[in-house]
């Protein structure tokens, strides 16, 4: 493929965000100054753009149906999305807590010797420790994390109605959900955290400007 | 000549020595032979030139005097080694020595058996092989990998180290020649779909760490890397796969890759919000700070480094920038009163590490030499003040402002940032 058609290409799929010198080089220059151009947007002229007999696609790989992806789509995003069936309470996920958190995060979930997860203290400057209460700005990474990486031994071990117990008892612990609490799908996300706001895009641009 | 009377010696050696295992039949080829004269020999304050020397091998080793080791943070699951800057000439780490930061270990992953699971906002969801992967046009590129808490010990005013070693402090930083297929291939090959402007990439460790990439990001310069240094990325840098992100924080670059969703938002993980997020010190908190600003580090002369003498001594030291090229590194003598451009080693490439040299002549009185390197931005260094008014007195991650080392009259060098706060 040519990079002009590359280019087209990239267009059709919605990829020409943020490549400016790239999509800058489909503006109608020369076939060969679009290669050029390509070279020193993909990487600093090092000759790494696709060479331009390349074809529109090489066929490698084999097509993942819903199933395939389904097996290993385990992550869950702020607005709920990814998030399965079930649900569990703060009574179910003191057990759950009991049994395969509190060795490493305490019994109240301050005591470590792993990450402090409770605390209910808010702050001005600086936190006191990055706990769930005070710095965490979505439930639904709980989730998300404690699906994929806990308990540490036994990552991914717990169901889903034990990952959604533990939640809602660590939410409890922290004060941001009341005892009668059960967290499913529908009310994790709709959990407004303490912290959520105090989050801030990146504001570095380089350059001789003052230093953020 | 002693030569002559030392080779002498040494036949008669060898022969009364191996006459009776050649006798018993044991000495069958002449390295057999050569072997049986290395185990005789007196090594160790032999001459080298008198007794034949080991034979060829299927892999080479380090010279047993020279043992340069990663320093470990802990032995736990998710923790972390540090690259021996002093130790290390140039630009490039060796892969073995490549500094380390997992969170659930490191996975026992077999190449032939590893799979790259593409899918989300994608024309065709795709499972990629390693046989696959490794099949598109490849790229090779050397650039740094440097851990955004890299330097993190060196920023607390009231807790400022004097007797620390460079590795101690910004080991957290490596450079390869990296390998792979640029992601932009592996995208175009699934066609993205409009609307998209974010990838969550997925490892396969047992921390599934994840982390969340801008698309722009990973169609510009991004890399599915699968060989480092000329060789097959080691396990502790994700073999047999790993994103690469190069100029950005190294949590992104996420290793063991086994997924890629390409999404219209961040996913939020646990390592963009909890963990690789900087609180500013007026109640906000920046995310997706995934930029490497320009930094600069002198490995040589370091801590516990003594001086012998007075005289000529050749400062050196590493720069770099995820925003591209170094164009620029000034050095001083005298804690920041003046300062000169250091000598920087050619070729500098851009988000890779420069080397710099600056000779100097060392008069035996307290000196505190410091660097500050310029990107082609026109970004500069910061001072660890300036740092402090843009973030406050506490923020955590990317904390690259000017290092200091001091030298004491007794040629004892210490870090020396502690004499300018």
């Amino acid at each position: 493929m040519s990079p002009r058609r590359w280019c087209r290409s990239a267009r059709r799929g919605g990829v020409t965000l943020g490549l400016a010198i790239v999509v800058g080089g489909c503006g109608g220059a020369s076939e060969g100054g679009d290669v050029a151009i390509m070279a020193e947007g993909a990487a600093a002229g090092s000759g790494e753009a696709l060479a331009s007999h390349a074809p529109a696609r090489f066929g490698f790989g084999a097509s993942a149906d819903e199933a395939r992806v389904a097996l290993w789509d385990i992550d869950v995003r702020p607005d709920g999305a990814g998030l399965p069936a079930g649900s569990g309470s703060v009574a179910q996920g003191r057990q759950v807590y009991t049994l395969y958190c509190v060795s490493c995060h305490g019994a109240t979930g301050t005591e470590g010797p792993n990450d402090q997860l409770v605390n209910t203290e808010q702050w001005d400057a600086y936190p006191a420790g990055r706990a769930v209460g005070n710095y965490w700005p979505y439930a639904t990474t709980l989730y998300d994390y404690i699906r994929k990486a806990m308990p540490q031994l036994t990552p991914g071990i717990l169901t889903p109605d034990q990952v959604y117990g533990v939640i809602a008892y660590i939410l409890w612990m922290n004060e941001i959900v009341p005892e009668d609490a059960v967290m499913d799908a529908q009310s994790l996300p709709a959990v407004v955290m303490p912290a959520r706001d105090k989050f801030v895009v990146d504001d570095r641009v380089g350059g001789s400007g003052p230093i953020r | 000549m002693p030569r002559e009377e030392g080779s002498k010696l040494s036949r008669r050696a060898w022969i009364t020595t191996t006459s009776g295992v050649i006798a018993a039949g044991l000495v069958k080829t002449q390295s057999d032979a050569i072997r049986l004269v290395a185990q005789e020999a007196p090594s160790a304050s032999s001459d080298p030139t008198r007794v034949p020397g080991r034979l060829v091998s299927g892999i080479g080793s380090r010279a047993p005097a020279e043992q340069p080791r990663r320093l470990l943070r802990a032995e736990a699951l998710s923790s972390s080694s540090r690259t021996p800057l002093a130790d290390l000439m140039g630009t490039i780490t060796p892969a073995d020595l490549h500094f380390e930061r997992h969170h659930g270990g490191v996975p026992d992953i077999t190449y032939g058996e590893h799979e790259l699971l593409v899918h989300g906002m994608v024309d065709r969801p795709t499972v990629f092989r390693m046989s696959d992967l490794t099949r598109f046009p490849q790229v090779s590129r050397i650039q740094f990998l440097e851990c955004s808490g890299n330097g993190g010990g060196v920023y607390n005013q009231d807790r400022m180290p004097t007797e620390v070693t460079v590795q101690a402090l910004d080991g957290l930083l490596s450079t390869s020649e990296w390998t792979g297929v640029p992601v932009s291939t592996i995208l175009r090959e699934v066609g993205v779909r409009p609307g998209a402007s974010w990838i969550l990439a997925e490892g396969g460790d047992a921390a599934v760490m994840s982390r969340s990439v801008p698309l722009d990001k990973v169609m510009e310069d991004s890399l599915l890397a699968y060989g480092q240094n000329g060789e097959r990325l080691r396990p502790e840098q994700g073999y047999p796969l790993r994103l690469f992100n190069p100029g950005y924080e190294g949590n992104t670059s996420v290793k063991w890759l086994r997924r890629i969703e390409v999404t219209d938002q961040p996913t939020h993980t646990r390592d963009e919000t909890s963990k690789y997020t900087d609180p500013l010190g007026d109640g906000t908190v920046r995310q997706f700070s995934l930029m490497m600003d320009a930094k600069s580090v002198i490995t040589f002369p370091s801590y516990p480094y003594v001086l012998p003498e007075q005289g000529w001594w050749e400062m050196r030291g590493l720069a770099w920038t995820g925003r591209g090229r170094i164009v620029r590194v000034e050095v001083s003598t005298n804690g920041g009163r003046s300062w000169v451009d250091a000598q920087l080693q050619g070729p500098i490439l851009p988000k890779s590490t420069v080397r710099f040299r600056h000779l100097f002549e060392w008069n035996g009185s307290d000196t505190l030499l410091m660097s500050r390197a310029t990107d082609e931005t026109g970004y500069v260094q910061p001072t660890v003040q300036q740092l402090w008014e843009a973030r406050g007195p506490r923020t955590s991650y990317h904390q690259n402002h000017q290092r200091a080392w001091k030298i004491a009259r007794t040629g004892e060098v210490t870090f020396g940032l502690g004499e300018l706060v």
